[in-house]
């Protein structure tokens, strides 16, 4: 009987652990699909945008790097299963974690090099610099908040992205030691554009600035530098809206 | 029969509206002001549920009243601060609702907590009128004299304490009237005074932090106290909103909208002022440093500086001080400072007197306290420049949330009255944040090309310049036309600053949109389109409203149109939904559901009385619906259309709604108390007729005679013209207060069993037609919301219920 006993508790756990490791394997895979499944979305958005984005597809890079970043590492456990929806995600201290179709708009708007240094302030729950880091040589990414920072560094880390240099502090002097960025990616708006940010921008450089509410850009603001180190803006709407039909 | 306990219920209602002004004040400051609304809105209809309540239980209740209206008393004052406190921490994001619709179970227990304190009241309430139906106008006299001393009583308490203060106080309060009406009803229970007493005192001996406000973690309050360093030094709370006082030792604030992109400089130290939790407003440091206020030549703000010396300047809502600074630096000897609330003119004045280099006292400044409408309509002064900063606190973020305030200074009547003031070569200037695709500063633009119309300038477009960077936009108006010199310095100034230039007199296509690039020259296209002689055909087809607002119909900030809804909502998967103007659909959301439940709340216990085969019988029930949902909406929406345009008369939106509120109800009370003596001689019927025919002359006399009377009498000190309102509020109220109480005591001589559901009726009617009024309001205008309750009345007259019908 006994034999039998120790049998049977043998049987049943080898048989839980093999199941706890299909499930395991099962959402991993799932997280994989799901993954590309938001891609496939970004793209069918960018195509409805493209007046506006001018431009009828993303740069590939752009959508491989989203397709290679576990997001669902970026957000709160119990939201796991959520991460890879179109939507924004609240991701605690009163910050939010951006809707995939905006970070892809972002990244894509930069330009991305191989090449490039990019600097991003505010790093939030890391996963801009994630797919950063996917596409150019080094981000540094700088965020006011301590526990954000403090989570979002080691996390990074422990997903292998050693080309990520994180700092919690003010963003509004930039990083002055690592100046001047290809790129800089402004994610928290301010009241006005640090002028120390432009002058780290190299000439020929852009900065992006997302403006709205935590849970909803309403526009994107690109500040490009030219080679003569002239300064403007662009304001784009990531939706294909124009105020008047009909001619004007 | 027992006396009527008509001291509880004068005490009880005063305390329910009190809550009721408290939960709004509350949850402005832990959500949004228009959350705020609609949640509180919701919750009112607690009364329309009690009515449901009442009717369904009559025969358990009837045998038992004193104890169930006691009961209910008691469980009023004790659920009030508990439901709050359970309510605000119940999470919820009203951005986040669009992305997590299951959220909205979240709002739905916000409601249905929220609603049971005034379901409680209104059982109390309805209890009595039942009871004591006969007797009706007595009672309903307490309810709204006791409401209108409630109404008054809040405001004077909020300058005193902060919100969360004052709700042990209310609970408090509710507890004292529980044991009047233990008095007046059940004296021989006196031993239940102390247990009662011992519940009253307890919500003092709790920490006090429990009833501190759980404010949002998005608000900017509590964004900006995550910055290391960041610190709230002092809270001041009045009426019109709390004020909280924000220091940083390590990340300095640098609040500076509409700086230069070229700018190298960096503002000086500031201290944050968050009002209500949103913000913030800036005192900025004046060392006496010329060179630490340098940011201030980079903003648009400082356009009118550079087209010439602008020696006496008006700065219409000053907050901070940031455009009072702005001036002097520019070298303007005198300057007008005008700003509604004195707790923040005391903080410059006092605790930053030093830090802001005695800003407010400097010998060029003067500071006045008031409305800028008030300070316009009764100075006689001219200017060289009067500035509206409009940017001092909201931002982009939060746009579009104000749709359902009424606001009077952006209005055709303010912008004359603005223009009055300028010297004969004097400025207007209004900056406004920039939204895309652009609807305040073309809004604003249209209202400055009508009042040049209206004002028959011959040529509008030779008075204006506006300007605009990423952020924000400055609309310049001048008296005279502007010169070549003027537009030469315009132009230089936006070259040296990458501001673009939307439009001047002469303005070139290639000059528009150069700096700060859209998909199109938008601004610059609807300024040319909005100055053509036809400029009707754009404004109807430009997807946002655009149309200038109105005293009458005083939304600036509606822009929404609903031929755009369908297109925007296909656009929601991409983030489209800031395009919509959330304010305007939370009034819709709010009407809707209020319908929905009403509906519900109305016709359940019709259909399980006719299940059961008893109840309400022997009345035309269509009729007492008529009646009561009509008198329901019609003393609302004459009570919100008055409020306001005496709100333009009095000159302040709180105190005026304060006087105006109290009075309107303690005088209805009166009349309905009056109603009771009236009927004795004339029956309830031709009492009704007699109310509803003072109703119909006075207020339509007062469609026609208020704005000549105003208009003539404007310049009266205060004193004088709160009488003046009294006067023309009384007769009108007076009269309203009786058709209620009088169909009331009609019902119960034929139909009494019906008195509860009338009761109910009455209160969904209320708080379907508050927002009802709003949305007529924003469309229509409040004149006709006023001929709206008239036409009401008539209906209500006409199915009065009484024995031949």
């Amino acid at each position: 009987m006994r034999h039998h006993t120790l049998y049977k508790i043998v049987l049943v756990s080898v048989a839980v652990i093999i199941l706890l490791l299909l499930y395991q394997s099962a959402t991993g895979q799932d997280f994989s699909a799901l993954r590309q499944q938001m891609i496939r979305l970004i793209e069918a958005e960018v195509r409805e945008t493209s007046l506006y984005l001018d431009k009828e597809s993303l740069d590939p890079r752009v959508l491989s790097a989203m397709a290679a970043v576990p997001r669902h590492q970026f957000v709160p456990e119990k939201l796991h299963k959520q991460a890879y929806e179109n939507r924004p995600l609240p991701i605690g201290h009163g910050q939010t974690i951006s809707q995939p179709y905006i970070v892809a708009i972002m990244t894509d708007l930069i330009k991305p090099r191989p090449t490039d240094k990019v600097l991003e302030v505010g790093t939030g729950s890391g996963y801009q610099a994630a797919v950063l880091a996917e596409l150019v040589d080094t981000v540094h990414t700088i965020e006011i908040i301590r526990e954000l920072g403090e989570t979002a560094g080691p996390r990074l880390a422990q997903l292998g992205y050693r080309n990520v240099i994180t700092r919690i502090g003010d963003g509004y002097y930039g990083w002055e030691e690592e100046a001047p960025f290809d790129n800089i990616l402004v994610t928290a708006a301010a009241s006005h554009i640090p002028p120390p940010l432009i002058s780290q921008l190299k000439p020929g450089g852009r900065m992006i600035i997302p403006v709205g509410s935590r849970f909803m850009a309403q526009q994107l603001i690109i500040v490009e530098k030219d080679t003569e180190e002239n300064i403007s803006t662009r304001q784009i709407l990531p939706v294909r809206f124009v105020p008047l039909t009909g001619k004007h | 029969m027992a006396p009527i306990p008509r001291i509880s219920i004068l005490l009880a209602s005063a305390t329910g509206i009190a809550y009721e002004i408290l939960l709004i004040r509350l949850f402005s400051i832990v959500q949004w002001h228009h959350f705020a609304y609609m949640i509180i809105s919701l919750a009112l209809l607690g009364y329309g549920a009690s009515g449901t309540f009442l009717t369904l239980s009559r025969s358990w209740w009837k045998s038992r009243f004193a104890s169930v209206f006691l009961v209910n008393l008691g469980l009023f004052s004790v659920s009030m601060p508990i439901c709050y406190l359970l309510a605000q921490d119940i999470p919820f994001h009203p951005d986040e609702m669009l992305w997590h619709p299951t959220l909205l179970i979240h709002l739905l227990a916000i409601y249905l907590l929220l609603a049971l304190p005034f379901f409680f009241l209104a059982n109390a309430i309805g209890l009595a009128l039942s009871r004591y139906s006969t007797r009706g106008p007595l009672i309903y006299a307490a309810d709204l004299t006791g409401a209108g001393l409630g109404a008054i009583g809040i405001v004077l308490a909020l300058f005193v304490l902060l919100p969360a203060q004052v709700l042990p106080l209310l609970s408090t309060l509710g507890i004292t009237a529980t044991m009047i009406a233990l008095l007046e009803l059940q004296a021989h229970r006196r031993r239940l005074l102390l247990p009662l007493l011992i519940i009253g005192i307890s919500p003092w001996v709790l920490p006090g932090s429990w009833f501190e406000p759980a404010i949002s973690s998005y608000k900017g309050l509590q964004q900006t106290l995550r910055i290391a360093g960041t610190r709230m030094v002092e809270e001041v709370s009045s009426p019109l909103g709390v004020v909280s006082v924000l220091e940083s030792s390590e990340v300095p604030l640098r609040h500076a909208p509409g700086m230069s992109l070229r700018a190298t400089v960096e503002p000086p130290d500031q201290v944050g002022l968050f009002i209500d939790a949103e913000g913030p407003t800036v005192i900025t440091r004046d060392s006496g440093d010329p060179a630490a206020l340098d940011y201030l030549d980079q903003l648009t703000s400082s356009l009118p500086y550079y087209l010439k010396q602008n020696r006496k300047v008006l700065v219409l809502g000053a907050g901070g001080g940031g455009s009072v600074l702005q001036a002097i630096r520019h070298g303007a000897y005198s300057v007008d400072a005008v700003e509604l609330n004195p707790q923040i003119v005391q903080l410059v004045d006092e605790r930053y007197a030093a830090f802001s280099g005695n800003l407010y006292s400097r010998p060029e400044v003067r500071v006045h306290i008031g409305d800028a409408r008030g300070y316009s309509a009764r100075s006689n002064k001219q200017y060289d420049l009067v500035q509206l900063p409009a940017l001092d606190s909201g931002g982009t973020s939060s746009a579009g949330f104000h749709a359902l305030n009424e606001n009077y200074l952006f209005t055709l009547e303010a912008m004359q009255d603005y223009y009055q003031m300028l010297s004969p070569d004097g400025y207007l200037s209004i900056g406004r944040w920039v939204r895309l695709p652009p609807r305040d500063t073309l809004k604003l633009f249209n209202m400055a090309v009508q009042t040049l119309r209206d004002l028959k300038v011959a040529q509008p477009g030779n008075h204006l310049i506006l300007i605009r960077d990423w952020q924000t936009s400055l609309l310049l108006i001048k008296k005279s036309p502007f010169n070549t010199e003027e537009i030469e310095s315009a132009r230089l100034f936006c070259a040296q600053r990458n501001f673009d230039l939307a439009f001047y007199p002469g303005i070139l296509p290639a000059e528009a949109n150069r700096f700060n690039k859209l998909a199109a020259p938008y601004f610059y296209q609807a300024a040319i389109a909005l100055l053509d002689d036809q400029p009707q055909t754009f404004i109807s087809d430009y997807k946002f409203d655009i149309r200038p607002a109105t005293d009458n119909r005083p939304y600036f900030f509606h822009f929404f149109k609903w031929r755009t809804l369908t297109e925007i909502w296909r656009l929601s998967d991409e983030g489209g939904m800031p395009l919509l103007d959330s304010g305007y659909l939370v009034l819709i959301a709010t009407l809707l559901q209020a319908l929905v439940a009403s509906v519900i709340l109305i016709l359940l216990p019709l259909w399980v009385l006719r299940r059961k085969q008893t109840g309400p019988q022997g009345s035309n029930k269509t009729g007492v619906f008529l009646y009561f949902a009509a008198i329901g909406m019609a003393f609302m929406f004459l009570e919100m259309a008055y409020i306001q345009r005496f709100i333009q008369y009095l000159h302040h939106p709180v105190y005026s709604v304060a006087v105006v509120l109290c009075a309107f109800l303690v005088f209805a009370g009166t009349g309905s108390a009056f109603s009771e003596y009236l009927a004795a001689r004339l029956g309830n019927r031709k009492t009704v007729a007699l109310a509803v025919a003072a109703i119909l002359i006075f207020g339509s006399l007062y469609l026609l005679l208020l704005p000549p009377v105003f208009q003539h009498t404007l310049t009266l000190n205060d004193p004088l013209r709160i009488l003046i309102a009294l006067a023309l509020i009384a007769p009108l109220a007076f009269f309203m207060g009786m058709p209620f109480p009088m169909a009331l005591a009609s019902l119960s001589l034929n139909a009494a069993d019906q008195v509860p559901w009338a009761w109910g009726v009455n209160g969904c009617a209320s708080v379907v037609s508050a927002v009802l009024a709003t949305l007529a309001a924003i469309h229509l205008g409040f004149s006709l919301v006023v001929l709206a309750a008239l036409g009401l009345y008539l209906v209500a007259y006409a199915s009065f219920p009484d024995q031949n019908r």
